[in-house]
Parts: C-alpha cells; sequence; structure tokens
C-alpha cells in the first residue's frame, strides 16, 4: 500500500510545496475513485472535500430547468475539482460527474480549514496556490459569457 | 523647345482657347456660380465664369461677393472638386442579363467624354496627383478613373487670392502650379482688357496656344506675375503647424483631443464629399423587377458613416470619436504609409464647408502644444 | 473588376445558420482561378450583393471551390439559400494567406475559433498533405456548443491519423458531449507541442483571437511565429473602396493574414 504523501507531492497543485506543509495536509487526505457517471458531489449539498485529479475527467454542470443538466467546464488529470470550499456557506454551486473512470486525491475541507486556521502560514500557502485557479477560471468564464461565437444580430 | 514657353493673352484669347478645346471635341467644364457657390459646370463661352466674384471663406462659413473688378479667376475653390469628373458620385460598374439559363456579365463601358478643365488650382493639380497614385498606380487601376483621366486637357490657374481657409502654402501645394497641366494662366492688372500670363506645360498645350492670339510675354509681365503668386503665398488664410504631423497623430491615438472634437463633429460627412483627396466609395446591387437584370454601381461613401465598417456584430467604429480620429488620421499620417505623400494639400475645404467649423490645422496644433507642453512639464521634474 | 459567373454544385448545413457550398466554373470558361491557404473570394448574389467570404477547401484541388458560409446578413443569407444549378458571381482570390512555407520545419499549432476553423482548413490539408515536412502539427477547435462544431466527420477522420493531435472544446454543453468543455485558452497549456519551436495560426472572433495569442505568448511563442486572421468590412478587395482600412494597412490586401508582432500595437486600441 504506497503512502499517499509522495502521490500528493507529485499532484501540480502541491508542485515544490514545502515538505512540512504536505505533511500537515496528508492528514485531510485520501484516495478516492469514481466510475464513468458517479456524481463526485451535487449542486446544494455541503462542500466538505475538494479533490486532485490523477486520472479520468470531470464535467462541472448545472440544471437548467426545461434544458436539462449543462455542462460549462470539463477538468481532468492535475486539476483541482471544487472551489467552494474554504468560504461560508461552504455548499457547491454546481454537480461535480465523473465522465470516464477517475482517480483522485479527496482533501477533507473541513480538516484543511482547521489546519489552516492553526497555522497561518499553511494557510497562505494554500491561499497562494488556490489563487491563481480561481482568477484563471474568472478569467475564463468571463471570456464563456462573452459567447463570443454567438450570433449578434 | 523648352516647354516652358510664356505669352500673354488677353480675354479675348481666353474666348478663342474655349472655342478651340470645344471644336477639338472636349467638355469644356470650370467654374461658374451655381447654388450660391462657384461650382464646377459646363462653359459654353467665357462669359460663364464667375467674372467679378469672390468668395468668403472662414471656418463654417462660404458666401459670395462682388469685386470691385472684372478678375476671371479671382476667388478660391468652392466646395467642389475636379473629381466630381473624374472619379463620379455614381459610377456604373457591370449588368448582368439572364437569358434562359445562361448569365452573361457585361462590365460598363469606360465613358468617351473627354474633359478640359478650366481653372485648375495648384492644389487641385496635387490632389489630382494624389488620386492618380491611389486609383491607378496601385497594383489594381480603376479603368473609369483612368480612361477618363488620361484624356483630360488640363488649364491650370496661379491663384490671384488665397481663401480664408487655404494653407497650401504650409502643405507645399502651392499657390504656384509646378507640374501635372497644360497651360497655366496668371491673372494680371489689365487696363482696359484683362490680361493673362500663359505658361505651356505640355504638347498638347503648346499646339493650342499656337492657335490662339497671343503675344510674347515681356520681362515686366513675367514680374507682375510673380508679384501677384508671392502675395498669394503670403495672405494664406492658415497654416499646418510645421511638425512632423504623421509622427504626432500616429504616437497619439487616445490623446484626449479626439473627444473634445467628437462633441463638436456632427458625422455629417461634408469633410470628406468636398475633400478633393477622399476616394472611398461604396457599391451598390440592384436588379429589376423580375430578376433578370441585374447591376452594380459605384457611390462615393465616407468614413464617418456608420456603415462604412459595419461587420457582423456591428460597427468597428461605433463612436464618433472613433470616425473622426480615422479621417484624420488616414488623411495626415497613414496615407504617408499607403501612398508616399500626405493625403491633404491644403485647399482648406473641409474647414469651410464643416457646419461646425473643425480646422484640422488646429486640431494637429493642438495636440502638438500638449505634446510639447508635456515634454516641457517632464523637463521641469 | 467584374465577377465571373459560377454555378453552385453542392450544399450542405454543417450547423445552425451554417451551410457549405462548392462551387464549380461555367462550362464554357476557362475555369477557376488556383488560391493560396488564407485567401478569399467576393461572392455575389445577383440582385442581391457581395461579401468577402474565405476559401475553405483545398489548394490542390483545382475544379471547385469550397466556402463555408454563416447566414448573418441579407448576402449571406442570400448564398445559403442557393441551390445546385443556381449562378453568383465570383472575384479573387485575394489577400495574403497562412505562411505555410515559412512554418516548415516547425511545429504548427492551429487554434480555431467557431467558424475560424474555415479559413483555417486549407491550411490544415495542406500540412497534412505535406506532413513530413514540418513537426509536430495540433489544432485546438473551440466553438459555442457540440451543435455548432463544423467539418464534424472530417475532424474526427484526422483525428484517427496518429500523426497529428486534435482538440475539440465548447462554450457549454447538454451531457450528452464528453468532451472538453472551456474556452479554447485551456487547452494551450497542455497543448503537445515545442512553443519556442512553433508556429501558431490563429483564427476566429477577434476577442477569442486576442486571449488565444495572449495564452500562446504566455507559453513561449514568439509574437513573430503567430499568424492571425483579421476581418473587416469590404467592398472592392483590391485596397480602392477605403473600408477595410485597419491602421495603414488595407485588410483585403495586405491580410488578412497578419503576423502578430505587426499589428500588436494596432489590436491594442479600441475602434481602429
Amino acid at each position: 500500500m504506497e503512502s499517499l504523501e509522495p502521490i500528493l507531492r507529485s499532484h501540480r497543485f502541491f508542485a515544490g510545496i514545502d515538505k512540512a506543509f504536505s505533511g500537515l495536509v496528508i492528514g485531510c487526505a485520501k484516495n478516492v475513485r469514481f466510475e464513468a457517471g458517479q456524481y463526485l458531489f451535487k449542486e446544494g449539498d455541503d462542500a466538505d472535500r475538494f479533490y486532485l485529479i490523477r486520472e479520468g475527467r470531470i464535467a462541472i454542470e448545472v440544471a437548467v430547468p426545461g434544458r436539462g443538466a449543462i455542462t460549462f467546464l470539463t477538468l481532468g488529470e492535475g486539476e483541482i475539482v471544487g472551489v467552494s470550499w474554504p468560504i461560508p456557506p461552504y455548499r457547491w454551486m454546481f454537480s461535480a460527474k465523473a465522465l470516464d473512470r477517475v482517480r483522485a486525491i479527496a482533501i477533507d475541507a473541513k480538516c484543511l480549514r482547521q489546519k489552516c486556521e492553526d497555522d497561518h502560514d499553511l494557510g497562505y500557502e494554500m491561499m497562494k496556490r488556490f489563487m491563481p485557479i480561481l482568477i484563471e477560471r474568472l478569467h475564463a468564464t468571463r471570456m464563456q459569457m462573452l459567447d463570443v461565437y454567438g450570433s449578434h444580430d | 523647345m523648352t516647354l516652358s514657353e510664356k505669352a500673354i493673352v488677353t480675354d479675348e484669347g481666353l474666348e478663342a482657347l474655349l472655342q478651340a478645346l470645344k471644336s477639338l471635341g472636349y467638355r469644356v467644364v470650370g467654374p461658374t456660380l451655381g447654388d450660391g457657390a462657384i461650382v464646377y459646370d459646363d462653359i459654353g463661352e467665357l462669359s460663364d465664369l464667375p467674372i467679378g466674384w469672390t468668395d468668403e471663406q472662414e471656418a463654417g462659413h462660404y458666401r459670395l461677393s462682388r469685386r470691385g473688378d472684372r478678375a476671371f479667376f479671382g476667388y478660391a475653390v468652392g466646395p467642389q472638386s475636379w473629381k466630381k469628373f473624374l472619379y463620379p458620385p455614381l459610377q456604373s460598374l457591370w449588368t448582368a442579363k439572364q437569358e434562359g439559363t445562361a448569365l452573361q456579365v457585361t462590365a460598363a463601358p469606360v465613358a468617351e467624354e473627354r474633359f478640359a478643365f478650366i481653372g485648375v488650382r495648384a492644389c487641385e493639380l496635387h490632389a489630382m496627383a494624389i488620386q492618380d497614385r491611389v486609383l491607378m498606380n496601385g497594383a489594381y487601376a480603376d479603368p473609369h478613373y483612368q480612361g477618363r483621366r488620361r484624356e483630360t486637357f488640363i488649364v491650370a490657374v496661379n491663384c490671384g487670392t488665397a481663401g480664408g481657409t487655404c494653407f497650401c502654402v504650409s502643405m507645399d501645394s502651392g499657390p504656384r502650379v509646378d507640374a501635372g497641366f497644360d497651360l497655366a494662366l496668371t491673372e494680371l492688372d489689365g487696363a482696359e482688357n484683362s490680361r493673362f500670363l500663359v505658361e505651356v506645360g505640355s504638347e498638347a498645350g503648346r499646339s493650342l496656344l499656337e492657335r490662339l492670339p497671343s503675344r510674347p510675354a515681356d520681362s515686366a509681365a513675367l514680374a507682375e506675375a510673380d508679384a501677384v503668386v508671392a502675395r498669394t503665398a503670403q495672405s494664406m488664410g492658415r497654416a499646418m503647424p510645421p511638425v512632423d504631423v504623421r509622427e504626432l497623430l500616429l504616437q497619439n491615438p487616445e490623446h484626449p483631443r479626439w473627444d473634445e472634437v467628437a462633441a463638436r463633429c456632427l458625422g455629417c460627412a461634408n469633410c470628406t464629399m468636398v475633400c478633393p483627396t477622399c476616394f472611398c466609395s461604396s457599391t451598390e446591387d440592384g436588379s429589376d423587377l423580375t430578376g433578370t437584370e441585374t447591376s452594380r454601381q459605384r457611390r462615393w461613401d465616407s468614413c464617418f458613416t456608420m456603415d462604412f465598417s459595419y461587420i457582423h456584430g456591428g460597427s468597428v467604429r461605433p463612436s464618433l470619436q472613433a470616425r473622426y480620429r480615422q479621417w484624420m488620421t488616414h488623411k495626415l499620417a497613414t496615407w504617408h504609409d499607403q501612398f508616399g505623400t500626405s493625403g491633404c494639400v491644403g485647399c482648406g475645404r473641409c474647414i469651410t464647408w464643416c457646419p461646425v467649423g473643425i480646422d484640422i490645422t488646429e486640431e494637429v496644433r493642438a495636440i502638438d502644444d500638449s505634446q510639447k507642453a508635456k515634454i516641457e512639464g517632464e523637463k521641469g521634474d | 473588376m467584374v465577377p465571373h459567373v459560377v454555378r453552385v454544385k453542392k450544399r450542405r448545413r454543417e450547423a445552425p445558420q451554417v451551410y457549405t457550398l462548392e462551387i464549380e466554373a461555367e462550362a464554357d470558361e476557362q475555369g477557376l482561378v488556383p488560391f493560396r491557404a488564407g485567401q478569399f473570394s467576393m461572392l455575389t448574389v445577383f440582385g442581391v450583393g457581395e461579401v468577402p467570404i474565405s476559401i475553405s477547401g483545398d489548394t490542390a484541388v483545382s475544379d471547385r471551390l469550397i466556402y463555408t458560409i454563416r447566414a448573418v446578413g441579407p448576402v449571406s443569407k442570400a448564398l445559403v439559400e442557393l441551390r445546385p444549378g443556381d449562378p453568383l458571381g465570383l472575384r479573387g482570390p485575394f489577400g495574403r494567406g497562412w505562411p505555410m512555407t515559412e512554418a516548415e520545419g516547425k511545429d504548427v499549432v492551429v487554434v480555431a475559433g467557431g467558424l475560424g476553423l474555415a479559413p483555417l482548413r486549407p491550411a490544415l490539408y495542406h500540412l497534412m498533405a505535406a506532413r513530413e515536412r514540418y513537426g509536430e502539427i495540433v489544432l485546438l477547435y473551440g466553438t459555442r456548443s457540440p451543435d455548432d462544431i463544423v467539418f464534424r466527420r472530417e475532424l474526427e477522420r484526422w483525428r484517427r491519423r496518429l500523426d497529428i493531435d486534435i482538440e475539440v472544446t465548447v462554450d457549454h454543453a447538454l451531457t450528452a458531449w464528453h468532451g472538453h468543455v472551456g474556452v479554447v485558452t485551456t487547452l494551450i497549456p497542455r497543448a503537445a507541442f515545442d512553443p519556442e519551436e512553433a508556429v501558431a495560426l490563429v483564427c476566429g472572433p477577434e476577442v477569442m483571437m486576442r486571449f488565444a495569442i495572449g495564452a500562446l505568448g504566455d507559453i513561449g511563442v514568439a509574437p513573430a511565429a503567430t499568424y492571425l486572421s483579421m476581418e473587416r468590412n469590404m467592398k472592392c478587395a483590391v485596397g480602392l473602396c477605403g473600408h477595410c482600412q485597419f491602421g495603414a494597412a488595407f485588410v483585403c490586401r495586405d491580410g488578412p493574414v497578419f503576423r502578430f508582432d505587426r499589428i500588436r500595437d494596432l489590436l491594442k486600441l479600441k475602434e481602429v
């Protein structure tokens, strides 16, 4: 049974992280697996964990009455699924579904939030790694919002 | 045999010139009175010219008034330019006819009219040379412009009066005509009848002069003609600031002055209609009621219209500020990159005919002044 | 310049409001003028008007011209209504095309947005036909939704080749779509090519091109190795009507393909 820490450290999100910090985070981490079609989480659920994807692809979707479920983002290996966990009300805004077999590391959000409170250096390290992802997603979302390919009559 | 021969003719000689041109089959056009302005139209005889008239021109202002004398060319330029004839506002390009399943497209024939232009000013000669470069000397030559231009006979005039909005001196395009004409006239003070110094500019000009009653020009007449031109050159209404205008405008695409002028500009496109070098055009397709005969026409267009830059989704330049900037930057800056010269000849028409009196020399000066002030300010730090 | 009469040979629907027309010369005419990838033609619907349309076919095919047209205005709407046998007017080809020769020996990354794939398709045909002259070839194609994907069968066929990399993404999708969802720029950092040895060919809505070029620059693709295709209003296509001016350039004659470093400053300005 391989230790999870080297696997955690090899994920892009934690690339180059201080050993002391990964040692702290590992206490909140566990290995998970999803089959194609399974949901990692659903809209409205408590945002109690986020995922580092090791393998496979995930669709982020929202249910739109009359149109069914719309996927507005897909994520894959090396990426993070779940950005609602750091801030109250700690609830998922969207659903995440595995498109094929997914292997991931699930990080318990409550556990990590507590550790960040106790150790602000860890907290700052986590925020530094998280912000670029959020900003990139914000930019990408804005581009999608512009609907550049749509008709503009 | 040098081409720069000079002679003196009186109004009798001038009348003979007009009739000789007509007998040679030219359509003679020149300045006439019409619609409260001096406009280019057919000239039947000498008395069709606006003899004894002059114009008062200022920013957004044009009035005709009588002179105290009987000068034939005692005015500056009117709202029209010779592009009215060389590059007409409406030009048929082709017609297509359906015959059964076959469709035949026929190019519009090149006009067979040969024009003789009477009274072409130096700035207008420069403008024609500029339009030649645009419409004939690129990779593609416009056949209609080329056809009309090639046959044109030009009787130029050295200006005896500078208009209130003229600035040809600062644009190096007048008031003396230097090239591109067949005959050039300078109006001299006549005791009883009018006197003109005639200068030959081409073989065609010489053979025509030989048919007219004239006498050789003496040195007194030559000196008088020089004085006329010098006097005109010294009484320009305006001047383009002596700076590198191209560099200035290309460096300042986001200058607040563009917003300032846009607040005044109406987007009426008068400036582009009266400008002798503006060449933008559009095409319009049409059809008869049955759809068996279709056609395309070219018509003048203006970068000031909203449609001008329209692509699906909207106009690329929806704001007046962007459209004004486009016109002025093209005319004074990017024209250099495209055609090797400025697009402006200093005729002043855009200033006169702008309903709100926007003056491009003033706009350039404003941007230049603010630029200089900024540099001075930075030096002081 | 007078249009030649040509005929519609085939008409196919690609996506909502998007049709591909296959054009052939009249029987007694000399035939069609060869074109280069990235050039465009002026197409006339007699009695309606004329518009510039990029040629989206194979430069190696000499007896047909292919256009993929989106019906957005009166002329394009009339064009897509034409049926086999109907006449239309053709002028061209015009413009500067993609730098297929300059790109030889390099990796080539093609970034297409929406209908921008149409003017890039001739470049892709050429890349695949002369495969050995290029390094890695990557196509990144983004569009609105799976229904808006054009040339779908061809994309699938190209994907089956083992020597080019194709990634398709959409802005949003129903759950039946199992491909990428997200803006096309997100495909760039992970694409399999060497940015320092690459030439990029970019075409799509202007906003998308700016973002894509930004992302390409971020990973190290040189501005002088990045090419894009600009679009402007055109009436004459020969540099005489003035409509297509973009700074000092006439898009019909100096473009529509431009090297990015040469127009970078212009792209930063609004309403040029």
